[in-house]
């Protein structure tokens, strides 16, 4: 390993910008001639709109337009796109309503888009907006699952008779439902997994500018895949076609999923600059964000377990609902679907499986991937439900575990996935290790002597990543392909440009992909440079998100290295006058076999270029090369979390004491970069678990739209964590990786959930678990020492 | 509209503002120093903080007007040239930021933390100083260490700026 090469832990290359106040992210852009755009938003969660009079806001100063859905339909703007099909058990197609950019007739959540105004400043158009007379026919509203799915339910899109989406499902069920006939015990759970709000730290924005001379627009955007929102304003929405429609997106702060999604404001945006004539800017404040970025997670499942002989579970039954919102975004019908049934398995040998899931239209903000997307859920599902069966069959959690680990890989589970490689056994160990487990019971003893409950518990999860092989996820109903491109750029002195289809949006791939390059071609690190997030440089690609970057991204990037190297050693046997079967590359010199002729990487890119020596031969000046890299599987990190938590049954404040984290996640490139993913994804996990949550009222209001409702961790609701690794390479890429931006979401929340009731042994407990909820639980239960 | 004149990281500025405009606008589009930061609207997250007259602020809590003769101090008058101030390297040094978003207002509230209890911070005390600014990517974990580090290499007593 060398200092800037795979392995090491090399200080990130986009730090300086960031520390010094210079990152350009969109808000940050600001084009000449630039009008702003603030939205009107329904104040319903569901409602017809009579009419729209903007004769006030026109007339206020500094006004320059007011754009409704009349316009867009009247212009042929098309509506918000979901890119996954669904088919219901039957095999008819899911039902999806219509998804205008802007309100046409009638509005479905508190913040849907009703109008947009443009004027000279932004408080113009604020001001403006409050001007538009809106005439709102007030709708019963469904606001939740069991809401709409009632009888007489409120009827959200027409195209979807009784609010339900589809009904889906995956698994055997004969087998299943044999197998709990059969079993010696049944766990049997409730779960809830509460809706959450992304909230990146950066809110969207959008700068949409048009060029008359040209015919074409730029839309500066809060992207991760800038190259799909361009693919979908230009083949479904209709913006405009695609070589007439760039895509930037420049630092984006923060995504976690939220800013996959082509939403409303930035199709306006870039609509709009051509009808006002001028480029249009729009940013998101805290509360919009609130109410119109999509949320996460929003299950209600019935769980259960089914265990024979031996302690070994033998079916493993759900039914969930999930609430999808008032419109189906992006990536929303696979998210409870593909990207969570087959996840049902975790880390356990079961013959068999069977998931129901039931899809439904509420009046609230459409539901999309968040960290984990769909992973989480079934993670919770799953470790819940192993940890309470071991406490009803009085086992020990750890063991009961142990007892059911898939042993042997490859290892096809019965709902899809085959698994490649992994050793959960090792993680567990290690995990146990560095926790001190054995210590748990002192532990214990001390918090009871002192009135306090302490609990331990484990999470060993696993999920699906390097999204995705593109015919896996085309037979599963995506409509498109996951794959990644790259391209290299060897400059004549040997620079290195990288164009890479991923998008960082604080993963470090700016220091982490220059790695692997400086690594590959042994050249020093600060020669490389990484592009990506502009679809006028980056060849099509396909973005960043379900933990794809490494082991998709890196493995394109690595494709086309291959391609260099071969090309460079054609040019390095002609500068080394000799045949190209004898040339050797090893640490930035190519080398003759059997000789001392040598020549390093820069001489040989300059001779690329330069041409003299292999002029009018069939070889092509040049060194540029590009690759497609299309995985053969998913990738499966995995790992075990360890929570200890301690609190007061007189005040329910829960701290967690320890985290202990011992993550697989094939090889590592940069152990400062996964484990600062580690941390963050836990804290997203324990927010989840102990303080999150987007609650709706009954009308549909969003009652935690800003920082003082919605509780975020802060540095003080979080301890710092024990993170440590067990490597098992992935063998579906030539890198080994497996990724590891989501792990931490996905393990924790059980982890959390597990340590909790087992301090206040009982089940009855659900996520946030708040000083109020837990206080509540813990009434009557008694601080006493450990069995053991 | 109102003129306000203020120093802004060593240079006299002045502009023409509306009487609400806040100060982190004034900094973001009158100046252009967009490197102040605003993640919310409720005064919650940090991200704007700067420094007035040293003390640290939110500054899309401040009218610019209310600025008028202060000194004020941002994310970018921080280092000297491309000589990071200690707490910058700490950030950078401990991967004390992912998506950097949070990182501007995160730094000059360490600085203002090591101004006023010391160069000497536990854990404890970091953490609890940084409620009021929230990070989404980094989990605190390596901002915690970087703050530690950062303080303990800040010159003892002239740490401020
Ligand atoms: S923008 Fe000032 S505290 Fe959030
Ligand atoms: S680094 Fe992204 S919010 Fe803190």
């Amino acid at each position: 390993m060398t200092a800037t090469g795979i392995g090491a832990p090399v200080r990130r290359k986009e730090d300086f910008r960031f520390v010094t106040g210079r990152g350009r992210y969109v808000d940050d852009i600001n084009r000449p001639g630039q009008a702003y755009a603030f939205f009107v938003r329904s104040p319903h969660a569901h409602a017809n709109i009579r009419g729209i009079d903007a004769s006030a806001a026109l007339a206020h100063p500094g006004v320059l337009s007011v754009l409704t859905g009349d316009d867009i339909a009247a212009d042929k703007v098309g509506g918000l796109i979901c890119g996954w099909a669904i088919f219901n058990k039957d095999g008819s197609p899911m039902r999806a309503g219509p998804h205008p950019a802007l309100a046409q007739g009638k509005v479905r959540y508190v913040g849907d888009h009703v109008a947009v105004v443009i004027a000279e400043t932004l408080a113009a158009a604020r001001d403006g907006a409050e001007k538009v007379a809106v005439d709102y026919e007030v709708l019963p509203a469904a606001a939740d699952i069991a809401a709409a799915r009632k009888s007489g339910a409120p009827q959200i899109h027409e195209a979807a008779p009784n609010n339900a989406v589809f009904d889906w499902h995956l698994g055997d069920k004969a087998a299943t439902d044999a197998a709990f006939a059969r079993a010696r015990h049944v766990t049997k759970l409730e779960i809830v997994n509460n809706r959450l709000a992304p909230n990146p730290m950066e809110p969207r924005a959008a700068v949409g500018e048009y060029d008359f001379g040209s015919d074409s627009f730029t839309l500066y955007t809060t992207s991760q895949n800038p190259h799909v929102a361009r693919l979908v304003l230009s083949a479904f929405i209709g913006i405009a076609p695609e070589h007439k429609l760039r895509v930037v997106a420049p630092d984006v702060g923060g995504g976690f999923g939220s800013k996959i999604f082509i939403y409303a404001e930035e199709t306006v945006c870039v609509w709009a600059s051509r009808k006002v004539g001028r480029p249009v800017k729009w940013t998101c404040d805290r509360t919009e964000a609130f109410l119109c970025d999509a949320h996460g997670r929003d299950h209600v499942t019935h769980a259960e377990l089914a265990i024979g002989d031996n302690n070994r579970i033998i079916g493993l039954r759900v039914h969930t609902d999930a609430n999808l919102g008032a419109y189906l975004s992006t990536f929303a019908s696979s998210v409870p679907t593909y990207l969570y049934a087959p996840l049902l398995s975790g880390q356990y040998d079961i013959p068999a499986i069977y998931a129901q899931v039931d899809a439904w239209y509420t009046n609230t903000a459409p539901v999309d991937a968040y960290r984990g997307a769909g992973r989480p859920e079934a993670t919770f599902v799953v470790e819940r439900l192993v940890e309470v069966a071991a406490r009803e069959l009085r086992m020990d959690p750890a063991e009961f575990r142990r007892a059911n680990f898939v042993r042997t890989f490859p290892h096809q589970t019965p709902v899809i996935m085959a698994y490649d490689a992994g050793d959960y056994e090792a993680s567990l160990k290690k995990a146990q290790e560095m926790h001190d487990v054995k210590g748990f019971g002192a532990r214990k003893a001390a918090s009871a002597a002192k009135g306090k409950l302490r609990g331990l518990g484990y999470s060993a999860y696993i999920e699906a990543c390097g999204i995705a092989p593109s015919a896996a996820v085309g037979s599963l109903g995506a409509g498109v392909g996951l794959w990644e491109s790259a391209e290299v750029r060897v400059n004549p002195i040997g620079t290195v440009e990288i164009l890479t289809g991923s998008h960082s949006h604080g993963q470090g791939h700016e220091t982490t992909f220059a790695q692997l390059v400086s690594d590959r071609l042994g050249i020093p690190i600060d020669n490389v440079s990484i592009v990506h997030g502009d679809t006028d440089k980056v060849q099509m690609g396909m973005g960043t998100y379900g933990s794809r970057s490494g082991a998709v991204g890196m493995s394109a990037i690595y494709k086309a290295l291959d391609k260099i190297e071969a090309k460079a050693k054609k040019v390095a046997a002609h500068v080394l006058e000799a045949s190209e079967t004898d040339i050797e590359f090893k640490d930035g010199k190519f080398t003759v076999k059997g000789t001392d002729k040598a020549a390093d990487f820069g001489t040989i890119a300059l001779n690329a270029y330069i041409a003299h020596k292999f002029s009018g031969q069939e070889l092509e000046p040049g060194l540029k090369e590009s690759a497609f890299w299309d995985p053969t599987n998913f990738t499966f990190p995995a790992g075990v979390h360890i929570c200890e938590v301690e609190f007061d049954p007189a005040d329910g404040v829960v701290r967690i004491d320890r985290w202990t984290a011992v993550d697989d996640f094939g090889k590592v490139i940069n152990p400062l970069i996964v484990e600062g993913q580690v941390h963050g994804g836990i804290a997203q996990g324990v927010g989840q678990a102990l303080y999150e949550g987007a609650v709706y009222d009954e009308a549909g209001q969003l009652v935690t739209a800003s920082y003082m409702d919605y509780c975020m961790p802060r540095a003080d609701n979080l301890p710092s964590y024990n993170v440590g690794m067990t490597v098992t390479p992935c063998p579906s890429n030539p890198l080994g990786i497996k990724g590891c931006g989501e792990a931490g979401a996905i393990a924790a929340p059980p982890a959390v959930i597990n340590a909790i009731t087992d301090a206040l042994g009982h089940e009855n407990i659900s996520m946030p678990a708040t000083p109020e909820k837990v206080w509540r639980a813990a009434q009557g239960v008694v601080p006493r020492q450990a069995a053991e | 509209m109102a003129k306000v004149s203020m120093v802004v990281n060593g240079k006299p500025v002045s502009g023409e503002v509306e009487p609400r405009t806040l100060l982190v606008h004034f900094l973001r589009e009158t100046l252009r120093l967009t490197g102040t930061h605003v993640g919310c609207d409720t005064s919650q997250c940090g991200a704007c903080v700067v420094h007035v007259d040293g003390a640290a602020i939110k500054s899309c809590t401040t009218l610019a007007v209310s600025c008028e003769g202060a000194h004020v101090t941002t994310i970018e008058g921080l280092a000297q040239g491309d000589r990071l101030h200690p707490m910058q390297e700490a950030f950078r040094d401990n991967h004390g930021l992912q998506c950097g978003f949070c990182t501007p207002g995160m730094i000059m509230t360490a600085v203002d933390m090591v101004n006023r209890k010391g160069n000497r911070l536990d854990e404890t005390t970091i953490r609890h100083e940084l409620e009021g600014n929230i990070c989404r990517c980094t989990g605190y974990h390596n901002i915690v260490k970087a703050v530690a580090a950062g303080a303990a290499n800040m010159p003892a007593k002239a740490a401020a700026e």
